[in-house]
């Protein structure tokens, strides 16, 4: 009789009377905890719609996004990390968007960052519309540049590989010049998104570590620690960055958007005009760098769309970005809002507008957060001495071409996009 | 012969403290304030008791929500064990039929297969049911078990034949005798079987946590290792919400001790 | 006839549901470990091939699937003969004439026991705290220096273990308490008079008649922590660096969040042959024993 009872008591609590559209959106981390603050304008606006925000732990969400895809359980319309949308749409779960984007007047591409509107497009289609963007570039002390002799940031590799044995002759043999955590890919693919070959080669068939480009940017990459520029050393090993970098432990270090916020708090207001950001330099010139970020997407499955398209028009306003940069610090995809006083008026942004002019996507396959593992276990082996640069490049190529099998049987098939 | 006394006695309460002391701990800073837990050293004994966490952890999380769930699905995964495993493992026991022994040799051979091979299919063929993110597919590992079987049949060959026997020849039906002869003289089984289905549905972790994707379906545990991944820092809520899980099971399991106890030795001389 | 029929209708439910949800995809298991069953195969089953014995070759090469076996073995030769050891320790005490309060204590022995395993790891991971847990406090009074249990890869394999052995050694405690109670009292009475110690007693007659008793609970135990998982989960999430990473818990990852279904299971498989080989070599060694 209690489980009868129960199941009544459930039953009826899950079906509230209502002839509201509910929309269903997943978001991540942080994010999903603000974007409630933004919801009721729309809801407002739009009195049929009904916004249901679930938030995902970043950890989690790309876990929970492929269960959900797998079990026929997605939402309508997600929060996707860009870099995860080839994968989706591999999967055919993901809407195009290229029809509802050439209907409206309030998403203008063109005022867009190239290199992030670009991550969304796979084989010609848009699937995504960016909500935020998100790019590596250089954090670097100011002070101790100048003390080895420089009053700039560097601008090309030679530049930048002469200050960094300016400032290590400085610091001395217990201190370095950067610090790249050889448990992170993300500064080996930066450096490697500013040579003139591809990663991947024939539509994302094989690898292309051994071009002659990666094979150069690994060369500077390994000689940070072959030449006790950068420690050899894991996020894990340094777990406090922002002290270790206010004691000069490491001069350069490559890292996102969030960091700004991170080193504004954590550093004494004495110590602010210390560091700044830069653009990372390429190897002959300023250079590019990844562009990264979260996108808004419309699942196929989802019978509500027009509603969803709705809610991404009204989260793309420059309006609404700027108020959505107040309340998380996520910098906005729009160059329109980038014109906001808190944006403009921020010094420590400014490198961040300049380098997003060069963003880069990383190669648009499903496969590619695989891949970057692989080449990051074979750069730790590199840095650590145990493997030239050709035979890592060599190794990479091959690990990449084993996670690509089944890419290149699909599509041989013509089953993959 | 009195030191010897003393010692054992000693020995006793030590290793009582080991396997309580975490529970007992875990009541105390679930009822200290907020952050009073993260202090070195570690209080032991709260300041001033609050009930602000328990408030807290039903006003700003789905617990209560997590807790009807588990209590449901727990409920349904008894009835549903008592009602198939208690059928067949009588029919084991009792009743005749062609390639009796057989099946039910090559259903113990079975007990060792871990149920892990089993799962990845599983979850194809739920999905083909459309059971995934639903209390059915949640179910659907819990209806029938050879542990169940295996353990009424057991209990029911006690049963006198002779007793069946004269109800047959009286012109009772193979159900009614089910019903009045049967049932009844395995109560204590049945309570047994149970204890077993419900701890072992409310405890359940692995298999929830693949087929339930929607946050408002979740079980406590699978719920509570959400929270907990993003709640570290606040222990005393934490606390809280353990002692929510913990609670219905360590009650259960007191007052219900001596069945379940006679349940795992007929389980261990299985092998 | 009438009989025969009825009896059907007795067991037919519950095997079909056994053949359904349990035969049925083991069956399904073997054969899906010999495709690439993925996250594509999915989306569209044209995207699915056979591949032999691909997956169990890719196993042999992946260093995660030999650091998860290893980590597991430590795990297990490190828990196992704990447990057992505390199991035992605690039958004895219960068994012991001299013992006070015994029903009490045996409740309180067996209550970790039957805990639900996640709200249990939450506690244990506050007691495990560096800077705040008890743990850490109470060796402080020794005269030991903090420990980071969870966050250092050379403990937190250990902690996991400490962890296992309070939870489940109730379990065979009341299995082994089972075995003590048929020893015959005369048999030790038999050994006073040839002038045995308790020690003697113990190793000559509490062993010998334990043997079969534990023979079983090693099988259960072994088995048991071969699946090592939810610990882990809630726990470490595999970490540090890998060290806590257990074969259960690759396979989850393998299989739920890389969606690689045919490589999953093929672990499975292989988690499923080391635990019958095991179960197999105790049964062995089991009749030489009894058999001289």
């Amino acid at each position: 009789m209690g489980v009868l009872a129960l199941a009544g008591f459930l039953l009826a609590s899950c079906s509230p009377p209502s002839t509201k559209t509910t929309l269903n959106l997943w978001a991540m981390g942080r994010e999903g905890e603000v974007i409630g603050q933004l919801i009721p304008a729309f809801e407002k606006e739009n009195p049929g719609i009904e916004v249901r925000v679930q938030q995902l732990p970043f950890t989690a969400a790309h876990e929970k996004l492929l269960t959900a895809f797998a079990g026929d359980a997605l939402p309508d319309m997600a929060q996707l990390g860009n870099s995860w949308v080839p994968e989706f749409v591999a999967l055919g779960a993901l809407a195009p968007l290229d029809a509802r984007v050439a209907a409206t007047p309030a998403i203008d591409r063109t005022d867009y960052f190239p290199g992030v509107w670009d991550s969304n497009v796979v084989a010609g289609a848009l699937y995504g519309v960016p909500w935020y963007v998100d790019t590596r570039l250089l954090f670097y002390r100011r002070d101790l540049l100048k003390q080895a002799g420089y009053d700039h940031p560097p601008r090309d590799w030679a530049e930048w590989r002469a200050q960094m044995h300016a400032i290590k002759k400085l610091v001395g043999p217990q201190r370095y010049a950067t610090y790249f955590p050889l448990n992170e890919y993300e500064a080996l693919v930066v450096l490697g998104l500013n040579q003139p070959q591809e990663m991947l080669r024939d539509g994302g068939r094989f690898g292309n570590f051994r071009s002659p480009g990666f094979k150069a940017a690994l060369t500077f990459y390994s000689e940070m620690t072959r030449d006790k520029l950068a420690p050899i050393a894991s996020s894990t090993d340094i777990s406090n960055v922002w002290d270790e970098f206010d004691r000069g432990f490491f001069s350069f270090y490559i890292s996102g958007p969030w960091q700004i916020g991170e080193f504004k708090r954590r550093l004494p207001a004495s110590r602010q005009g210390i560091w700044m950001t830069a653009p990372v330099p390429g190897p002959d010139g300023p250079g590019s760098s990844n562009a990264g970020g979260s996108s808004l997407v419309l699942f196929k499955a989802s019978t509500k769309q027009a509603a969803g398209w709705k809610l991404i028009e009204y989260l793309s306003r420059p309006a609404t970005q700027i108020r959505f940069h107040a309340l998380t610090g996520d910098l906005p995809p729009r160059r329109s809002a980038w014109a906001a006083p808190s944006l403009r008026e921020d010094r420590y942004a400014r490198a961040f507008a300049d380098q997003l002019l060069r963003a880069k996507p990383t190669p648009k396959v499903p496969e590619w957060e695989r891949i970057a593992t692989e080449v990051r276990l074979v750069a730790e082996a590199a840095a650590h001495g145990r493997m030239t640069v050709d035979q890592a490049a060599t190794e990479m190529d091959k690990r990449a071409d084993a996670i690509l099998a089944k890419r290149r049987w699909m599509l041989d098939q013509g089953t993959a996009k | 012969m009195r030191k010897g006394a003393l010692l054992t006695n000693i020995l006793m309460v030590l290793l009582g403290l080991f396997a309580v002391a975490p529970l007992l701990w875990m009541l105390s800073v679930s009822v200290m304030q907020p952050g009073e837990a993260a202090h070195f050293p570690p209080p032991l004994i709260p300041a001033n008791p609050t009930t602000a966490n328990y408030v807290t952890l039903f006003a700003s999380t789905d617990m209560a929500r997590y807790f009807a769930n588990s209590l449901l699905l727990a409920c349904l995964a008894t009835a549903l064990s008592l009602t198939f495993n208690v059928m067949a493992g009588y029919a084991f026991a009792k009743l005749n039929f062609r390639g009796r022994d057989r099946i039910f040799r090559f259903l113990l051979t079975a007990l060792v297969i871990p149920a892990q091979v089993a799962m990845i299919p599983l979850f194809l063929i739920c999905k083909e049911l459309g059971l995934v993110n639903s209390f059915g597919g949640v179910l659907v590992p819990s209806i029938a078990t050879v542990f169940g079987i295996f353990l009424v049949r057991q209990y029911a060959l006690a049963i006198p034949d002779e007793m069946l026997e004269a109800a047959r020849i009286d012109g009772a039906s193979e159900f009614r005798i089910f019903r009045v002869i049967v049932l009844p003289s395995l109560g204590p089984i049945l309570v047994t079987l149970a204890t077993f289905s419900f701890l072992g549905s409310w405890s359940d972790f692995l298999w929830p946590l693949i087929i339930l994707n929607d946050g408002d379906k979740a079980t406590l545990p699978v719920a509570l290792a959400n929270l907990s991944r993003e709640h570290v820092q606040d222990f005393e809520l934490m606390m809280a919400g353990s002692v929510v899980t913990l609670l219905p099971v360590l009650i259960l399991f007191v007052v219900l001790q001596r069945y379940y106890i006679s349940g795992l030795l007929a389980g261990s001389v299985k092998g | 006839m009438k009989r025969e029929g009825a009896a059907w209708i007795f067991v037919a439910p519950a095997l079909a549901a056994l053949g359904l949800f349990f035969f049925l995809p083991v069956v399904a298991a073997l054969v899906l470990s010999f495709t690439d069953f993925d996250i594509y195969s999915l989306a569209d089953i044209r995207n699915l091939r056979f591949v032999g014995l691909d997956n169990y070759l890719t196993l042999l090469r992946t260093h995660l699937f030999w650091k998860a076996l290893g980590n597991t073995l430590y795990f297990v030769v490190l828990g196992v003969p704990l447990s057992i050891a505390l199991s035992l320790g605690a039958a004895l005490l219960i068994n012991s004439k001299l013992a006070r309060f015994k029903g009490l204590f045996r409740t309180l022995y067996f209550a970790p026991v039957v805990t639900t395993l996640v709200a249990v790891a939450v506690i244990w991971r506050y007691l495990l705290h560096t800077k705040y847990g008890l743990i850490n406090w109470g060796l402080g009074g020794f005269g030991i220096d903090p420990i980071d249990w969870l966050g250092d890869p050379h403990w937190a394999m250990p902690a996991i273990v400490i962890f296992a052995v309070w939870k489940n050694f109730g379990y065979n405690m009341i299995i082994l308490l089972a075995g003590l109670q048929t020893i015959p009292d005369e048999l030790y009475e038999a050994a006073k008079i040839d002038g045995a110690g308790r020690w003697a007693q113990f190793r000559h007659v509490t062993l010998p008649a334990l043997a079969p008793v534990m023979l079983v609970v090693s099988i259960l135990t072994m088995a048991g922590y071969f699946q090592l998982f939810a610990e882990p989960y809630v726990m470490t999430q595999g970490g540090p660096v890998e060290s806590t990473v257990s074969v259960l818990y690759f396979m989850f990852e393998q299989g739920f969040k890389w969606w690689n279904l045919g490589f999953a299971t093929s672990v499975a498989f292989v988690l499923f042959v080391i635990l019958f080989a095991i179960t197999l070599v105790q049964l062995k060694l089991s009749q030489r024993w009894s058999d001289p």
